[in-house]
């Protein structure tokens, strides 16, 4: 399948449910901050990875899906929540990404430059991300028994 | 302080807000859903921590951000099971689950400390 851009999405999102990733976003932001001059680097760390505004986005599709099967006048309650879960298992994907991410930054921040360490470890967060999500979609390949084969 | 403060929230919203915008643009949603795990996070706070605290104090955080990605993984991966295989509420998993997040992600710091 191939990856689309669609606009849709952004223009039907309402400015409440920009406001609470806004919020979510900087709150984790300031909260990682005050954790690791609380409790030090080590602990810190750990909040780079929280699953910061994962709720409120997975709750954001469900509500999209929702709207979107009740326009076609069918209750999308089920579609909602499984939209949402694969949603969670793209995120699960992406995971190797940011472990990609985190493990450049920490080898590469004290030889380069912080620029130079932070688009090097973005690079690296997609290209892990984007071949990993590829793997998974083509999945193992099935193997069908010699009897079962018609 | 107060300025710092506000600040690293003003960042922190701002990219992490533009990861999600570019997340609920793209399709298929298992690819939209790699941006659920971007590292959003860290893009703002490692700049603001190596211009205060230096590039050591930073490596020391990216260094625990691997283990806070494999507890990451783990909730994202419960998430999903659960919501694809019975009727749970998607906002009260999602945030109940976060607990699990923590507790992962703490048990693995305290064993590689």
């Amino acid at each position: 399948m191939i990856v689309k851009l669609n606009l849709e999405p952004i223009r039907t999102t309402t400015w409440s449910e920009y406001a609470t990733r806004f919020v979510f976003g900087g709150a984790v932001t300031l909260l990682a901050g005050l954790i690791a001059e609380k409790f030090g680097p080590g602990v810190g760390g750990l909040f780079l990875a929280f699953p910061a505004i994962f709720p409120a986005g997975a709750s954001l599709i469900e509500k999209q899906q929702r709207r979107k099967k009740r326009q076609a006048g069918v209750n999308g309650e089920v579609r909602g929540r499984l939209a949402a879960g694969v949603d969670a298992a793209g995120a699960a994907i992406g995971c190797s990404g940011l472990a990609g991410f985190a493990i450049s930054t920490w080898k590469f921040l004290p030889q380069l430059s912080l620029w130079q360490t932070l688009i090097l470890a973005t690079g690296i967060w997609t290209s892990v991300a984007v071949t990993m999500w590829i793997f998974c979609r083509r999945g193992p390949k099935r193997r069908i028994p010699e009897g079962k084969r018609t | 302080m107060i300025g710092e403060l506000l600040l690293r929230f003003v960042v922190g919203g701002v990219i992490v807000s533009l990861f999600a915008a570019l997340g609920s643009a793209l399709k298929p949603k298992s690819f939209a859903g790699l941006f659920g795990a971007a590292p959003s996070v860290a893009l703002a706070t490692i700049s603001l921590t190596v211009m205060k605290e230096g590039k050591a104090y930073a490596a020391v955080e990216a260094r625990s951000m691997i283990l806070g990605s494999i507890a990451f993984f783990v909730y994202a991966w419960i998430v999903c099971r659960l919501l694809m295989r019975t009727k749970s509420h998607v906002l009260l998993t999602t945030s109940a689950c976060l607990w699990l997040w923590l507790v992962c992600a703490l048990g693995l710091w305290w064993a590689f400390r």
